[in-house]
């Protein structure tokens, strides 16, 4: 009864848009982010085989542990911004472009990119200025190589602020967008 | 059948008072009618003393002053006749007088009688039968009833607020009284709650809670415990404004990239993009007669606010003063905009005269948010911070009169008043 009521406006929507339908890729993230949660009238996307032990080759295990080796690039995961920007500072085009490179030479890896800001202004305005963080991240990567099914963006709005201090210096450290690759949130 | 119940570990609901919030005036109207209210014959009674209410209640509106009444020998009731001479040389303008009395089926009546004593005249009163709980409501309803008489315009003082604490890792959404008694928890979480909107008949309220590690709308009834997830798409989901007849809610989804705006039927159907825009659009708000639709967008290059027509067409800008306006509310005479307005490094509550196009700066603090008009668009209640603690504050649209509303251990914000009670 539920799944029919709510999943009908939203097929119909899905429908008509106009840029490839979002909606019916799975989502990126840990959860299943559709209204009606469990919608039994949309089919399932097709489950890929687990990824066993087995399976990882030596390369593979290279590049997972690059993700989190300090002197790699791709250990650097946060990109930070001016007060009520959303635009990529030139310092973090290279960060970006190694993680685009890493969703490209690894087309299984998911990631989830979080944006934040500022305690300072509107709740609601900070969490809006939060995904416009997040998805100019996203849209770099693609644009660099990486897949939409690849890449998941949300927002913390002010609400998950990493410095809880009141200073100009919390404030430069909690605008900012955080990348997570799948099994880090 | 379609209505869910969330009942994740995280998670409960439960009536339990805690420290409610408590009230600071600090500051008042410049001139304040001092009114007599005499403690009412027999109130003793009731588990709540209606006069002190009644005189609480309207002197935190900033306009009246409580006079000292001596105990008078026998108490004075409504049915009293009045000496006015004897009341104008204790420098009252006004006088209430009343009773409580039991009746037989163990319920209470509550009479009162409100004096002009300046034109002695008497102002006529109202009789309330109620249930012993109902002693406080009664009060705020005589309050209403004082303050119509005298100021011409409906008193608050029974109206309910909403408001979001946060107590350590705890998030509650509380309801309560608008002079902070009663506070009733509607939802606990340990993930945060933002921008509670009641239903225009008062029943209801829209929220957006990060519960599901996301931001959901939902509608829930006030005296229920049961959610109904309204906006639950892919990305954030928030933002939700009642339409004036209650039949819709406008919402931010950022479904398809940046934050825009859309309207949904209030029971999460019939989802329909309102704006496009190639910015964020955000926090909109109907006007009271439902025709138009206020909200924040950036789509000039700084946040401003915007108005367009309910049905979706073009956008007019509304503010031009400064380069960061924000979170637009409108008094429910659709005369006055009120917003957060970004000066020299502060933010404060403005407020912008539609017709006039003047702009007052209501408040003085470094971090205002959040303001939401009275229902008889007298005071704003806002969030600020002091001392580094989250607390609400509430400022008269002239700017006078201020006061604090805080709890013990935790910070206040996200506040939102409530309708007029039917």
């Amino acid at each position: 009864m539920r799944a029919i009521w709510i999943a009908l406006p939203f097929a119909a929507l899905a429908a008509c848009s106009s840029t490839p339908s979002q909606d019916e890729q799975p989502p990126a993230g840990v959860e299943d982010r559709r209204p009606g949660a469990k919608p039994s009238a949309q089919p399932q996307p097709v489950k890929q085989p687990p990824v066993a032990a087995v399976d990882l080759t030596a390369g593979k295990r290279a590049a997972l542990s690059a993700l989190t080796d300090p002197a790699s690039i791709l250990s650097r995961r946060s990109i930070y911004y001016e007060f009520d920007k959303y635009d990529i500072k030139d310092e973090y085009k290279s960060l970006v472009e190694a993680h685009a490179r890493y969703l490209r030479d690894n087309p299984r890896a998911k990631m989830l990119i979080q944006g934040n800001s500022d305690e300072r202004g509107s709740r609601e305005y900070n969490l809006a200025l939060g995904q416009r963080r997040s998805e100019g991240v996203k849209r770099m990567l693609l644009l660099l190589g990486g897949k939409e099914d690849q890449v998941e963006s949300v927002s913390l709005g002010e609400e998950k602020p990493k410095s809880e201090g009141h200073s100009e210096d919390a404030w430069t450290q909690n605008r900012r967008s955080d990348i997570l690759y799948q099994g880090e949130y | 059948m379609r209505f869910f119940l969330a009942l994740i570990a995280s998670l409960c609901f439960c009536g339990a008072a805690r420290a409610q919030l408590s009230i600071e005036i600090t500051g008042a109207g410049a001139q304040r009618l001092p009114v007599a209210i005499v403690p009412f014959a027999g109130e003793g009674g009731l588990p709540a003393a209606i006069s002190a209410i009644v005189r609480a209640d309207l002197e935190r509106s900033g306009l009246f002053r409580g006079i000292e009444v001596p105990p008078l020998v026998p108490p004075p009731t409504e049915a009293s006749k009045v000496d006015y001479a004897e009341w104008r040389s204790r420098l009252a303008d006004a006088l209430v007088l009343g009773s409580v009395a039991t009746r037989p089926d163990g319920r209470f009546e509550v009479r009162f009688k409100l004096h002009d004593v300046v034109k002695q005249a008497d102002l006529s009163g109202v009789a309330f039968t109620l249930a012993k709980e109902q002693a406080r409501f009664t009060a705020h309803r005589i309050a209403d009833y004082v303050y119509e008489k005298l100021t011409g315009e409906k008193g608050v003082f029974s109206t309910k607020i909403a408001y979001v604490v946060k107590r350590g890792i705890r998030y509650e959404l509380q309801i309560a009284d608008a002079d902070g008694a009663n506070e009733q928890a509607m939802l606990v979480s340990n993930e945060p709650i933002i921008s509670p909107a009641w239903s225009p008949d008062g029943r209801k309220i829209a929220y957006v809670s990060f519960q599901n590690k996301k931001p959901v709308v939902y509608v829930q009834d006030i005296n229920l415990a049961r959610q109904i997830p309204v906006a639950n798409f892919k990305g954030s989901n928030s933002a939700p404004a009642w339409s004036p007849d209650g039949s819709k809610l406008a919402v931010a989804l950022s479904r398809e990239g940046a934050s825009q705006l859309f309207l949904i039927n209030a029971d999460g159907s019939g989802v329909r993009r309102l704006a496009n825009s190639s910015g964020i659009d955000t926090e909109p708000v109907f006007s009271p007669d439902g025709q138009s639709i206020y909200f924040t967008s950036d789509r000039g290059g700084s946040p401003q606010i915007y108005r367009m027509p309910a049905g979706g067409g073009d956008a007019q800008r509304v503010t031009f003063e400064g380069s960061y306006n924000v979170s637009p509310r409108i008094s429910r005479d659709g005369k006055n905009l009120a917003y957060i307005s970004r000066n020299n490094g502060k933010f404060q509550v403005a407020l912008l005269d539609l017709a006039t196009r003047q702009v007052q700066i209501l408040t003085d603090s470094e971090r205002d948010e959040s303001p939401s008009f009275a229902p008889n668009g007298r005071m704003l209640l806002l969030a600020t911070v002091i001392g580094g603690r989250g607390v609400l504050s509430a400022v008269s649209s002239d700017g006078r009169v201020k006061q604090r509303l805080s709890v013990s251990a935790g910070d206040v914000r996200e506040p939102a008043w409530g309708p007029f009670i039917q």
